[in-house]
C-alpha cells in the first residue's frame, strides 16, 4: 500500500533510518551533489537530478581495500579484509542509475561471483526517486527507462510531490525498512494518487519532447567487425583527450585496477575504478594492443553498444543518464557515437 | 572449470604457496616450482590454463601453468624477467612464500578434439611454457594420442628453455620427434639455424594433424601463414592470446576483445575463432 512522508519530517526520517542502517543520501558539498554517508547536519539535496558521480560509488566503491599483507623474511601473511559488514539504505536513486545496477549485476554476479560486490548488494536497501523533470542531456527513454514510473530494480520507489514524498515498498527488504520508519508514514490519499498520475502523464510528455528523444541504439545494425572497422572512429576520436572523465561519471563502467599500497614489509591491496581511455590500461611488458586514442575510444563505445549487448541478451551498457554529455570537456559523448552509427529514430 | 575452492571466498584473494625450487632455464627465464605450505598443489588445472601470481607489495601478474595436470605434487611456472613483478620473483629465494589464485581460462582440448590425433606442437622462446603443460599431459597419456612432433625455436641456443625436456625426455618417448632451431648461430650449436616459420616449411609436415602454436605475436603471425601455405586449415590450429589481465575472472575489463574476455573465454582459441575477433591482438 502506498504511503506518504511529509518533507518537514525528513530529519526525523533520516535519524530513524540511521538507527538501524548506514544511510547514503545525495549530499551537497562545495556546490556538488553526490551520494555519501549521511551525518546529522549534512545538506541533503534530493532536488538535484544528476549527482556528479553516479550512486554506483556506493555499491562498487571507487577504491576498496580487500587484502592486507605482511612479509617477514620468506614468510608471507595474507589477511582478507574486504567486504561490507553493515546494512545500509541508499536513498534517492534515479531510475537511470537504478537500471545501471542491473547492468553491473550482470557483470559482477555472473560466475565466478565477485563477493565484494555481492555483499554490498545484499546489505543494501535501495530506495529510488522517480524523476519528473528530465533535463536536456537525458535520454533514458532510448534504453526503455520510464523515469516517472516505479523502478523495477529497487526495494522502495518514491515520488517527490513537492511538500511530501510518496513511498511504495516493493520487496521484503523494502517492507522491513518501511516497518522501521512507520512513525513518519501516513497513508497516501486518493488525491495524492491522482496528483501523481497527473505528474506522470506530464513527465511522459516532457520525455517525448526532450532534444535527445530520437536517440535509438536499436537502429545500430551490422556485424561486429564491420562496426569495429567503421570510419567513424578515426573521425570522432580526433578530439578525444583521453581524460577518462566519461568513465568516472558513468554509472555502467565497471573496469577496475588492482594495486598494492606499499609499506616496507606490510601493506594493502585495493581495487579502484580504471578507464579503458587511458593508454596504460592494456600496456604489457611486450607492448600495447591499443596504442592510439582512436583504438581506446572505439573500445569504450563498442563495449557499451555492441560487445556488452552481445553477451547480455541485447541490453546496452548505457542508461542515458547524460552525465558524460555534461562532463566531457570536448563535447564528445556516446550520443554523438550512437548518431554516427545510425542510431536515430 | 573445476574450481574446488570455497564458494563464498572472494575470487581475488590469493592463497599462499612456497617456492620449493627455482631452476634457471636461461639467462632471463627461471622455472618456479611451488607447493602449498604443507605440500601438494594449490589447485587442479587443465593444460593451457593460467594462474595469477601475487608478490606483495609489487602486485600480481598472470602466468600460464607450465607443469602438466598429471604432475600431482607441485605446480610450475616459467617466468621471463621483463617487468616489476617478474624482476621481484627472480630475486626471491627457495623457501619464500608467494600468493597464487586460479586456475583461470579455458584449456587446450586434450580430452576432446586432440584425442587420437597426430599432434604438432610449435613453440617460440618462452612460448614453450604453456605448450609444455600439454606435451607432458600427452606424454603421460601417450596411448591416447598419435604421432607427436615438437618444433621449438629460440633466438640463440642459450635461450632454449626446458633443456632436459627438449634434449632428453621428449626425444626418448615413443613415436615422438623433436625439431629444434635457433635464429642465430653460436659456437657449439650443431642443430638447425633459421626462424621457426621457415623451419616448419622446410620439414613440411603432413596436414592430417592438429597444430598447437605458441610464441611471440610476430612468430605466431608468420607461422600461421606458413601452416596455411602447406595445407593446414584454421580449424586444425590452436593458439593462445595474451592480453593485459588484472582480475582473471572476466570483470576488470582489461583483456576484453570483441565480445570475449581472454582471461575467461581464452587464452586458448582455435584460429578460425580468432578470425571472428576484431583485429587488435
Amino acid at each position: 500500500m502506498m504511503k506518504k512522508i511529509l518533507k518537514n519530517q525528513f530529519s526525523q526520517l533520516f535519524s530513524m533510518i540511521d538507527k538501524s542502517y548506514e544511510l547514503f543520501l545525495p549530499i551537497e558539498k562545495e556546490g556538488k551533489v553526490n551520494f555519501d554517508l549521511w551525518q546529522e547536519g549534512d545538506k541533503v539535496n534530493i532536488e538535484k537530478l544528476k549527482t556528479s558521480i553516479s550512486p554506483k560509488s556506493v555499491i562498487f566503491p571507487q577504491s576498496e581495500t580487500y587484502l592486507k599483507f605482511k612479509r617477514d623474511g620468506k614468510k608471507l601473511e595474507l589477511e582478507n579484509v574486504g567486504g561490507k559488514k553493515e546494512d545500509y539504505v541508499l536513498f534517492g536513486v534515479k531510475h537511470c542509475d537504478a537500471k545501471s545496477f542491473q547492468i553491473l549485476d550482470n557483470v559482477f554476479l555472473e560466475e565466478p561471483v565477485d563477493r565484494l560486490y555481492e555483499e554490498r548488494r545484499e546489505k543494501g536497501t535501495i530506495v529510488s526517486m522517480a524523476c519528473f523533470n528530465p533535463e536536456e542531456t537525458c535520454f533514458c527513454s532510448s534504453f526503455g527507462i520510464e523515469p516517472e514510473t516505479a523502478s523495477k530494480e529497487v526495494d522502495v520507489t518514491t515520488w517527490d510531490m513537492g511538500d511530501s514524498i510518496l513511498w511504495n515498498p516493493q520487496t521484503q527488504k523494502g517492507e522491513k525498512l518501511t516497518e522501521k520508519i512507520k512513525d513518519v508514514l501516513e497513508d497516501a490519499t486518493e488525491q495524492d494518487k491522482s496528483e501523481l498520475n497527473a505528474l506522470q502523464e506530464d513527465t511522459k510528455q516532457k520525455v517525448k519532447e526532450l532534444p535527445l528523444a530520437n536517440i535509438d541504439p536499436t537502429k545500430i545494425t551490422g556485424e561486429l567487425n564491420d562496426l569495429f572497422d567503421s570510419k567513424i572512429w578515426e573521425e570522432l576520436s580526433q578530439r578525444c583527450l583521453g581524460c577518462g572523465s566519461c568513465t568516472y561519471v558513468c554509472p555502467t563502467c565497471h573496469c577496475y585496477d588492482i594495486s598494492d599500497f606499499k609499506g616496507d614489509t606490510s601493506g594493502e591491496r585495493f581495487r579502484c575504478w580504471d578507464s579503458c581511455m587511458f593508454s596504460d590500461f592494456t600496456l604489457m611488458a611486450h607492448g600495447n594492443i591499443r596504442k592510439t586514442q582512436k583504438e581506446r575510444f572505439r573500445q569504450r563505445f563498442m563495449h557499451k553498444l555492441v560487445y556488452y549487448p552481445n553477451n547480455h541478451e541485447g541490453v546496452y551498457a548505457c542508461v542515458g543518464c547524460g552525465r558524460c554529455v555534461e562532463k566531457c570537456p570536448v563535447h564528445l559523448d556516446i550520443v554523438k557515437v550512437i548518431k554516427k552509427l545510425g542510431g536515430e529514430k | 572449470m573445476g574450481c574446488s575452492c570455497n564458494e563464498h571466498v572472494n575470487p581475488l584473494i590469493p592463497e599462499i604457496v612456497v617456492i620449493e625450487d627455482m631452476r634457471a632455464d636461461t639467462e632471463d627465464v627461471t622455472t618456479f616450482r611451488v607447493t602449498k605450505p604443507g605440500g601438494g598443489k594449490p589447485f587442479e588445472h587443465m593444460p593451457g590454463q593460467c594462474a595469477m601470481i601475487s608478490v606483495p607489495p609489487l602486485g600480481e601478474a598472470i602466468f600460464s601453468i607450465t607443469s602438466s595436470p598429471t604432475q600431482k605434487d607441485f605446480m610450475e611456472f616459467s617466468v621471463k624477467r621483463c617487468g616489476v613483478v617478474t624482476e621481484y620473483l627472480h630475486s626471491l629465494e627457495v623457501g619464500s612464500e608467494i600468493g597464487i589464485r586460479g586456475p583461470y581460462g579455458n584449456n587446450f582440448p586434450v580430452e576432446d578434439k586432440l584425442k587420437g590425433k597426430d599432434l604438432l606442437f610449435i613453440g617460440g622462446g618462452i612460448g614453450l611454457a604453456p605448450i609444455r603443460s600439454v606435451i607432458n599431459y600427452v606424454m603421460d597419456n601417450r596411448e591416447n594420442y598419435g604421432k607427436v612432433d615438437i618444433l621449438y625455436g629460440s633466438r640463440t641456443p642459450g635461450d632454449l628453455v626446458f633443456q632436459k625436456d627438449i634434449f632428453e625426455n621428449w626425444p626418448s618417448m615413443p613415436n615422438t620427434e623433436v625439431h629444434l632451431t635457433v635464429d642465430r648461430q653460436e659456437d657449439g650449436w650443431e642443430g638447425h639455424v633459421g626462424f621457426v616459420p621457415s623451419f616448419v616449411k622446410e620439414i613440411g609436415f603432413s596436414t592430417n594433424k592438429i597444430a598447437l602454436l605458441c610464441g611471440p605475436p610476430i612468430m605466431i603471425k608468420y607461422t600461421l601463414q606458413t601452416l596455411m601455405e602447406i595445407g593446414f586449415k584454421k580449424e586444425q590450429i590452436y593458439t593462445t592470446l595474451e592480453l593485459k589481465m588484472k582480475c582473471g575472472v572476466g570483470k576488470c575489463g582489461r583483456c576484453n576483445i570483441g565480445d570475449k574476455y581472454v582471461c575467461k573465454d581464452g587464452p586458448v582459441f582455435r584460429c578460425d575463432e580468432i578470425d571472428e575477433l576484431p583485429d587488435e591482438y
